[in-house]
């Protein structure tokens, strides 16, 4: 319990302090959240979802918390310019966990000024996840949630009525940016009631060269027929390390699609929990990971479970891990689980480990492709399975851009902005 | 051969399932249900008890007990020392959870450790006419002739009740070709260099906690032994059989195939029906050597309980092959009907060069059974393959999960495994789960997984129906057809058993 109690004393002393930073709804969830981390503390390599993420040692270091709220001096305009090309998006800034906008923009606010103006409403959906209920999530496991929770002081709140619809496509730009290391703990609550739509796509970056520590818990309600695009991409630097609980909670006959995109980071651990509550709604998970080259040790693990309650008839899902060794540290563990409690369903899943096609490299030197660019062809190709899913036309382009140049080693290296000089 | 025919005939139970069903008129759903029952009730022939004098040991376990096994068996002082060791190690231990099982709580206190129906004679039995008639009685009725002059040409068979081994056939035929098939009583009284070589050397005792268990108590099971650049000439069978009431069956068996050689063995397993839990846990190893090659094939049947739950066999088996040498190969065939939990998970070690191992599954559970079941693939040489076909059938209020681990080793360059596990569904109270476990360390290996959950195919039906079959045998020829793979790796006359086997615990599913 020593990564644990550093955190638990840090709550205890300064409690009042997180407090104030915060706001009542927030508030009010703190304690119990920080009773289940004291109870469970973090998830341990026994644990078996957690086998391959050592989380109690990615905590152990001492990291800074602004829980002051001291403003930390940044002009995103100036830093930041990878906008993407041909793609109308209204932009926000979110700076470690706090909220920058430069106007107003419709649907969204700072989750702690939400607090305030409409408490009632956040209240009514805010940390009310089943996933992070303590009775229904699994012993020792998302410690680092209830960590969140505990800490959180501000974050992002999108709120779109009945039958509404989001003009453009909202960005919210993550930016880690301190001169010591530094951990964050963000928010963002998404809700969108019968009928809504909404697309998002959230970007990670780290503008200083120290060590990061990110918990992020992204809590999802989609009323019946509503509709969402969700996109996080995630591109870091190899000190960042970044825990990413995402909660969605869905009604009847929803449509949401969920990219996940890491092109770059030191320690990732995305964990998503979808709760298909009604009937007819239709998920669609993506995740593509490039974990290679400047990581240290390239490991990849996946761990994916679906599970099928007995009332749960005539459900579809499918579910699929690919990986591919592209390096020779590379280690890949995959758990793509299926648990099925209904008989009138169709469920599979697949999963594949392996080396590029040495075939198809041959047919490509045969026809006078180099070596080299003909393995970047199988790589671009392979994560194209999951870039072609964008929906998103400008952002799938900017996408298989970043990919290559990722592959290629040209990493952030986008012209014009301070951040990627 | 296990020969379900000739006991048909004979079983008492019979009488109760003429009564006259209680008619619902709710329908065909309901008429299926009936039947569902009457089939369930049905199902098991093999739950006769044998009224034989049998030695018991006292109930309860602790150093005493080892030792009084180890005595009652003659072991050298080594074994007793590895007895005891495990003893200790398991006591230390705590009873695992992790399965996707509701196991009732075991009460090691209450089981005896030691039943010998052979115990009227004071050395076991030497000639055919030692062993008690009610005991030759018994395995006539489960089809297991052990007159040799009445055997199925082509097969020798070790028959084991409880806690020793009655009978071993055609013992003298093998041993011409130096080939040893004997109980593991007797090969460590006879072969004790052999035995310490290999005993514990595939599963060590402090392997899992069931291991352990066994490992401290087993009590009997079959000695394979192939010398180098032999094909065996028949096939080796062991028959398993539990009597007694409240005892455990630890049953320890060890093959090992010398440098070219080939043997196939298969083992059989039945039990009385009784209200409580009988404990089986049980230990296989399995040694490859060279160039050798080994098939082993499980028809288990054990008593999978009552239609409300109640009984049944818990089997907690341990079943590991270790191939050490370069081109070595082993295949486990199991076709998986019986017991009220099931928690199995035949592995293969793959330590020689360009070994090849295989897995081939068919797991059926009904009413209330459970099932953890799957493989573990440890690539380690160079150059290994594996394939795992499973398939899962889940009916009734059954839960039946396919659990399995594919692991490649640093060095192990070019590994390449294949799974495949699919589940059919049949109700919308059982539970049917995958959970599948790749760690790949080496970037040259090549691992594919496939797995689908579905209900049986009404497109499918539908056709049979449009031709004249029944729903009953439409379901099973389909089932027959979704367990082919797996089916058609069994020696023949045991594919046929299976096959019986499978329509017998699955008819009246659908309706």
């Amino acid at each position: 319990m020593k990564s644990e109690k550093q955190y638990i004393d840090l709550y205890q002393a300064q409690r009042q302090l997180i407090c104030d930073g915060s706001a009542a709804v927030m508030n009010a969830v703190r304690d119990r959240a920080m009773q289940t981390f004291a109870e469970r503390g973090f998830p341990t390599l026994k644990d078996e979802r957690y086998r391959y993420t050592d989380i109690a040692a990615a905590f152990a270091p001492d990291y800074g918390l602004n829980l002051g709220r001291v403003n930390i001096p940044v002009n995103p305009r100036e830093v930041f310019r990878c906008d993407v090309p041909n793609l109308s998006t209204d932009l926000a800034y979110v700076v470690g966990d706090k909220p920058l906008f430069e106007k107003d923009i419709p649907y969204v606010a700072s989750l702690r000024q939400a607090c305030i103006d409409r408490p009632d409403l956040v209240a009514k959906y805010y940390n009310q996840s089943a996933a992070l209920s303590p009775s229904l999530s699994e012993r020792g496991l998302r410690g680092e949630a209830f960590l969140n929770t505990a800490f959180a002081q501000d974050g992002l709140f999108v709120y779109v009525p009945r039958g509404e619809r989001m003009e453009h496509p909202l960005q919210v730009v993550n930016i880690l940016r301190s001169p010591v290391n530094m951990m964050v703990n963000r928010r963002v609550l998404i809700v969108l009631e019968e009928g809504a739509e909404a697309t998002l796509l959230m970007c990670d970056h780290a503008m200083d060269r120290v060590d990061f520590l990110t918990t992020q818990v992204i809590e999802v309600f989609c009323a019946d027929r509503s509709r969402l695009d969700l996109y996080e991409l995630e591109e870091t630097h190899t000190s960042c390390h970044r825990f990413s609980n995402l909660c969605m909670t869905l009604g009847s006959d929803c449509t949401v699609a969920h990219n996940s995109i890491t092109l770059s980071g030191g320690l990732t651990r995305n964990t998503a929990d979808v709760i298909l509550r009604g009937e007819r709604s239709e998920v669609t998970m993506n995740g593509c990971v490039v974990a290679a080259g400047q990581q240290h040790v390239a490991v990849s693990a996946f761990a994916g479970r679906i599970l099928v309650r007995q009332e749960a008839q005539k459900t579809t899902s499918k579910e699929t891990n690919n990986n591919l060794c592209a390096a020779d540290t590379a280690r890949v563990y995959t758990q793509p689980m299926l648990e099925i409690y209904a008989d009138d369903v169709q469920c599979s899943h697949g999963s594949t480990v392996g080396v590029l096609d040495q075939q198809a490299l041959f047919y490509m030197q045969q026809r006078g492709v180099s070596e080299a660019e003909a393995r970047l062809l199988l790589k671009n190709a392979f994560v194209g399975q999951v870039i072609d899913q964008v929906r998103l036309e400008p952002l799938r382009d900017r996408l298989r851009h970043l990919v290559d140049k990722r592959f290629r080693g040209e990493l952030n290296k986008c012209t014009g902005c301070a951040l990627c000089k | 051969m296990p020969n379900h025919q000739d006991y048909l005939n004979h079983k008492g139970e019979e009488d109760e399932l003429n009564k006259p069903e209680e008619r619902n008129d709710q329908g065909a759903e309901e008429l299926s249900n009936d039947f569902v029952r009457r089939v369930a009730e049905e199902k098991y022939k093999f739950g006769f008890t044998t009224n034989v004098h049998t030695e018991v040991i006292d109930r309860g376990l602790n150093e005493d007990v080892v030792r009084l096994i180890s005595a009652k068996k003659g072991e050298p002082d080594w074994l007793l020392e590895f007895r005891l060791e495990a003893f200790r190690y398991w006591q230390s231990q705590q009873q695992p959870s992790w399965g996707h099982l509701q196991l009732p709580p075991i009460d090691y206190q209450a089981i005896s450790y030691y039943a010998d129906p052979t115990a009227k004679k004071s050395d076991g039995p030497k000639t055919l006419d030692d062993i008690d008639p009610e005991v030759m009685k018994t395995f006539d009725k489960l089809g297991i002739p052990l007159e040799e002059r009445l055997a199925l040409s082509g097969t020798a068979v070790d028959a084991v009740m409880d806690s020793v081994s009655v009978k071993t056939t055609f013992k003298q035929q093998l041993a011409e070709r130096g080939i040893i098939f004997c109980s593991i009583s007797e090969a460590v009284r006879e072969y004790p260099d052999l035995v310490r070589q290999y005993l514990g050397s595939v599963v060590p005792y402090r392997d899992n906690y069931f291991a352990a268990l066994n490992s401290a108590v087993f009590s009997d099971g079959s000695f394979v032994y192939i010398p180098k650049n032999t094909r065996c000439p028949m096939e080796l069978s062991t028959y398993f059989r539990i009597n007694a009431r409240n005892t455990g069956q630890f049953e320890r068996t060890l093959i090992v195939c010398d440098e070219g050689s080939y043997v196939s063995y298969l083992e059989g397993c039945t039990a009385p029906m009784r209200d409580e839990n009988q404990l089986h846990a049980a230990i296989v190893e399995i040694v490859v050597l060279d160039n050798a090659e080994v098939k082993y094939s499980t028809v288990q049947n054990w008593y999978p309980g009552d239609a409300e739950g109640r009984g049944g066999v818990l089997n907690l088996v341990t079943k590991r092959g270790h191939l050490r040498g370069v081109n070595s190969r082993l295949s486990w065939t199991q076709v998986e009907t019986g017991s009220a939990i099931t928690w199995k998970y035949p592995s293969c070690v793959l330590s020689g060069d360009n070994s090849q191992a295989e897995f081939y599954s068919v797991a059926v559970t009904n009413n209330h059974q459970q099932a953890d079941t799957g493989t573990k693939m440890i690539h380690l040489g160079r150059n290994t393959r594996s394939t795992i076909i499973s398939k899962g059938i889940s009916a009734g209020k059954s839960e039946n999960s396919y659990r399995g681990l594919v692991r490649v080793g640093k060095h192990a360059d070019g590994a390449r495994n294949y799974s495949s596990c699919d589940s059919l569904l049949f109700g919308n109270e059982c539970g049917a789960h995958t959970f599948p476990y790749m760690d790949v360390q080496n970037p040259t290996a090549t691992v594919e997984h496939e797995a689908t959950t579905s209900k049986i195919n009404e497109d499918q039906l539908l056709y049979c129906n449009q031709r004249g079959i029944s729903t009953e045998d439409a379901v099973g020829l389909i089932v027959n057809g979704y367990a082919k793979d797996v089916l058609n790796k069994l020696p023949m006359e045991f594919a046929v058993e299976a096959q019986k086997l499978l329509q017998v615990s699955l008819e009246g599913t659908v309706g």
